[in-house]
């Protein structure tokens, strides 16, 4: 029964195929440097999952930003769980990230045919500080309000067009309500599109390319 | 290899599933938890309110009371007025009648009024009598009362509310 099922489905969407060139895809061989890729997908699809739960008891105005987060840790069921991973869970994305990066760059992956891979890996790790970095006023605490004051403060020492872009990061000369909804929609919004775009496009050139060998000692 | 013997590919396959599947159970239980909470939550709907000392209350004339609740909804707080008149007909602590001052038409505060000897609706013009009846106006029936009541030892007149 089920074998019919999946056999009619099969024929329409190509399942087979789907399921060895995205999943029996032959490796170099056996490496755990390798997994780093995939580790950055499973953390990405998590910090997804764990945010979009959060938003539903979230709010992002100055008057509720904290006493909701203090909510969802004292008092809904499992919400400090939720929020640990997510806190915790964007903290590993950046290092998995990066390490994942040092490695295409130590093996020399990045080289033909793979350097577009590469530069939108750089696009991706940008991304996924920039994720961090917006992230981090959301809780609206001294902390943030303060790590966020310096960051966009140094991101206005830039001669020139510095002031503007502060302003346009802050939605306005100072931290405000604006800037908390910005950087909200940042992060729930823009961000993850750019992101989720720019990983379906890494995720094709690494299948069209398939992995790179290491490299060996005549290298 | 014999009948129940396992393959190291198949053997892979169950223990990835099993585990997968423990994960998801443990993540999964959590989540929909988390969700679901404010539907597993109950807050009291009801309480002892004293409103006075029966003492201060005079005899036939209307005695009006005010209190406040409040809820807390997640991490926002909302208070809620509410307010009432006490008339006794006797001295008898028990012989009294206890009104709640919302209209039963729109939900606006019904005032005493001495000259008209009636609670009138401000919003209106609903007119209620003494004792709570419709004497004109929209209101479709008498003022609602606080039936349940009790006299502390030390003389306060407490009144059990209940939320609609």
């Amino acid at each position: 029964m089920w074998k019919k099922v999946y056999e009619w489905l099969d024929e329409r969407i190509g399942l087979n195929d789907l399921y060895k060139n995205l999943l029996d895809r032959p490796e170099p061989r056996g490496n755990w440097w390798n997994t780093l890729g995939s580790a950055s997908l499973f953390l990405f699809i998590l910090q997804g999952v764990t945010g979009i739960f959060l938003t539903v008891y979230y709010t992002p105005s100055p008057d509720h930003a904290y006493d909701s987060i203090n909510y969802i840790m004292n008092g809904v069921a499992f919400g400090w769980l939720i929020r640990g991973i997510h806190h915790w869970g964007a903290t590993l994305m950046v290092i998995v990230v990066f390490v994942h990066m040092l490695r295409v760059f130590v093996t020399a992956s990045f080289k033909y045919p793979r350097e577009l891979t590469w530069l939108v890996g750089i696009g991706l790790f940008l991304l996924t500080l920039g994720m961090g970095f917006t992230g981090y006023l959301l809780p609206w605490n001294q902390q943030s309000y303060w790590a966020t004051t310096v960051g966009t403060q140094i991101a206005g020492s830039v001669p020139l067009i510095g002031d503007f872009i502060l302003k346009a990061l802050r939605g306005g000369p100072d931290l405000s309500a604006l800037t908390l909804q910005r950087f909200f929609a940042a992060h729930i919004w823009m961000l993850p599109a750019a992101l989720a775009g720019l990983i379906g496009l890494h995720l094709y050139l690494i299948i069209k390319h398939g992995e790179s060998n290491f490299p060996s000692k005549e290298d | 290899m014999s009948e129940g013997d396992i393959s190291r590919r198949g053997f892979f396959i169950a223990v990835t599933g099993l585990v997968g599947g423990v994960i998801g159970v443990v993540l999964g239980v959590p989540a929909i938890a988390y969700l679901l909470d404010p539907a597993f939550r109950s807050s009291p709907k009801e309480a002892w309110i004293s409103i006075g000392k029966l003492a201060d209350m005079p005899v036939g004339k209307p005695y009006p009371f005010s209190f406040t609740r409040v809820e807390l909804n997640g991490w926002e707080r909302t208070s809620t007025s509410h307010g009432g008149f006490v008339i006794r007909k006797s001295d008898s602590p028990t012989d009294l009648i206890i009104f709640n001052s919302r209209c039963t038409h729109l939900g606006c505060t019904v005032n005493w009024q001495e000259a008209a000897q009636a609670f009138i609706c401000p919003c209106h013009d609903g007119k209620f009598s003494e004792d709570g009846t419709v004497l004109a106006g929209p209101p479709p029936r008498p003022l609602d009362r606080y039936a349940d009541f009790r006299l502390t030892a030390d003389g306060v007149l407490e009144i059990h509310y209940k939320e609609s």
